[in-house]
């Protein structure tokens, strides 16, 4: 069954990969969203942190041996502890101040962190080997589904889902929300709101790092991997707009699917697919799919 | 950035002297560096002053910040050296054309981006300037990773070869002086008058009835367009355009380069360009891949505990000394 004289199974499977990108959107500019909701600032070094995540789970296995299952755990938590000293030592000192500020600063974050890399590892990367159990893959008939990236789809769902619950639906959400609203209220009644907002910072610098050990056994991991993606997720952000979770959430799977669906029509444009819907929302709906005016 | 600084004032009749001494010196000095200095070096410090200063047009008098410069630049560096090269024009006019070029790209930029303020005009500017980058990248006449090489200097109205890089230098300076001149003037006028109260108070400008968004576009257009020129002029120098200029690093660069220099000041940014070139030329060789955790160190001290940069902290002095001037 052709469509534009192209195989269902060619198509499908460009499709799962525009999954796959449009997985990590997802979670990338989710965790933007959650940053920029209490911090007010657009984390320039969400890119880099996700390629520390990635680094995290290739270093810890080539030297220490640890497995796939363990550094999905570790590698967030290693990232969400520098995100909190990076919050505790730098960020905080800048919230007083124009927004803007806060994304200079972690440019240069982004920066000395990407620098780093390349000096010790160059810029070609080494890749990460897909965990046991998870290699080979399924015929599902109309196309073929390697496990391990149905799995990565799975588990970014799983993540973005968790996390649209814990701020919709919980108390530790509400109190979130309303520290989002009004920090000083919420202050005044008791509730610790500096502690709240590191844990903000380091919770949504964790979400990247678990993007990328997940990114790590699909792409080849190498210290330009994040600034590249991070770009594109700006423009997510930009058409999805940062006022809802959920929207976040949506706008990012669904504009990997059509980066996806373009590679297979169009493949020239693949790469900018997505930076001209960007231009189309702009002139349309300026406050983007999901947002509020600021 | 209205946090950032508070600008020198406005010449006034007293320190109208004082001012034209200052441009005596600067333009002295200016005229005698390339008996001092190898040209080359001054040259490119030239480019990214002239650069640094369209940019801080943007981002230190209406308060926007653009990640998208390098678009400009790097654009019009390809436009400049394919008018000279692949269609023999003369550099004046090549360079003319780029600028077009850039302040075209800049009305189109500024008009998308201007939908949105604070930190998504910065990511939109990102973001299109990533699609530039992509189109550098893509179109046969830019060369792909090859970037166009061997761009011929030509020679200067018809008469003087630019070949000779003492000639060369001349205009280079005599473009910067121009170029800074327009940069002045256009802040001190009522123009910038009023794009410093959209800065500080946009509502109240609204308010007032200014038609913010034109004020702002405008402010867009002549940024662009004298970094179109920089980056033109930068092309005929080193007689190439490649994708490092369009690249996102050459934006996050000149941001670095006002921050040092201070943003919100008229030769800040000047001052920024020369450091970070001077940086760049003598770290290159010895530290190799390291320059860009340096640039990254710096960018983070200056935000941390920098933020008025070497010129605004020099006014800061001054102002203390002589508050009443």
């Amino acid at each position: 069954m052709p469509l534009f004289d192209i195989p269902i199974q060619v198509l499908m499977g460009q499709l799962m990969l525009g999954l796959i990108n449009g997985s990590f959107y997802a979670v990338l500019s989710l965790g933007l969203a959650i940053i920029f909701g209490l911090l007010n600032i657009i984390n320039f070094a969400h890119g880099a942190q996700y390629m520390l995540g990635a680094f995290v789970a290739l270093l810890a296995f080539n030297r220490l041996g640890m497995n796939y299952w363990v550094a999905l755990i570790v590698a967030p938590l290693v990232v969400g502890a520098l995100g909190v000293v990076i919050e505790r030592t730098m960020l905080r000192r800048l919230y007083q101040l124009d927004h803007l500020y806060g994304l200079l600063l972690t440019f240069g974050l982004s920066l000395i962190l990407e620098g780093l890399f390349k000096n010790y590892f160059g810029v070609s990367g080494e890749s990460y080997p897909v965990p046991e159990g998870h290699a080979g893959g399924v015929n599902l008939g109309f196309m073929f589904l390697p496990i391990y990236r149905g799995w990565v789809i799975v588990a970014s769902l799983v993540v973005c889902l968790a996390a649209w619950y814990v701020i919709e639906r919980t108390s530790l959400g509400a109190t979130l929300r309303a520290a989002t609203q009004r920090p000083d209220l919420v202050q005044a009644l008791g509730i610790n709101v500096p502690v709240l907002v590191t844990a903000t910072y380091a919770a949504g610098t964790a979400l990247a790092a678990f993007a990328g050990v997940l990114a790590a056994p699909v792409v080849q991991v190498n210290p330009v991997m994040g600034s590249n993606l991070i770009i594109v997720v700006f423009a997510v952000v930009v058409i999805g707009g940062m006022g809802s979770i959920a929207g976040a959430i949506l706008t990012g799977l669904g504009l990997g699917l059509v980066e996806g669906l373009t590679k297979v029509v169009y493949p020239e444009a693949s790469a900018v697919v997505i930076f001209v819907i960007m231009i189309f929302v702009l002139l349309f709906r300026p406050a983007g799919l999901f947002g509020k005016q600021a | 950035m209205s946090t950032v600084t508070s600008t020198p004032p406005a010449t006034a009749p007293a320190s109208g002297n004082r001012h034209l001494m200052a441009w005596g010196i600067a333009l002295l000095l200016g005229l005698a560096a390339p008996w001092l200095i190898y040209p080359t070096f001054l040259m490119k410090v030239l480019c990214f002053a002239l650069f640094a200063c369209a940019f801080n047009l943007l981002l230190g008098y209406a308060g926007l910040l653009s990640f998208g410069h390098a678009a400009f630049f790097g654009g019009a560096a390809y436009i400049g050296a394919s008018l000279a090269k692949d269609h023999g024009l003369s550099p004046e006019l090549a360079i003319l054309g780029a600028t077009a070029f850039a302040a075209a790209l800049g009305a189109l930029f500024g008009w998308l981006a201007i939908r949105r303020s604070g930190i998504y005009l910065t990511m939109i500017t990102l973001a299109l300037a990533q699609l530039v980058f992509f189109l550098a990248l893509q179109m046969p006449f830019t060369g792909g990773e090859n970037g166009l090489q061997g761009v011929p200097r030509g020679r200067l109205f018809g008469l003087i070869d630019l070949n000779d890089n003492t000639a060369m230098y001349y205009f280079v300076f005599a473009v910067f002086v121009l170029g800074y001149w327009l940069i002045q003037r256009t802040v001190h006028s009522p123009y910038g008058q009023v794009l410093k109260a959209i800065r500080e108070n946009e509502p109240r400008a609204i308010s007032l009835g200014y038609d913010v968004n034109r004020h702002k576009l405008l402010a867009f257009v002549l940024s662009a367009g004298l970094s179109g020129t920089a980056g033109a002029l930068k092309a005929l120098v080193f007689q190439l355009a490649t994708l490092t200029d369009v690249h996102w690093h050459m934006s996050g660069q000149v941001v670095l380069m006002s921050l040092i220099g201070g943003v919100g000041t008229l030769f800040g940014p000047a001052v920024g360009a020369l450091v970070i070139v001077t940086l760049e030329n003598e770290l290159a060789d010895k530290v190799g891949s390291w320059v860009m955790v340096i640039m990254g160190a710096i960018f983070v001290a200056c935000v941390l505990a920098f933020r008025r940069g070497v010129v605004g902290e020099l006014l800061a002095l001054r102002g203390r000394r002589a508050p009443d001037e």
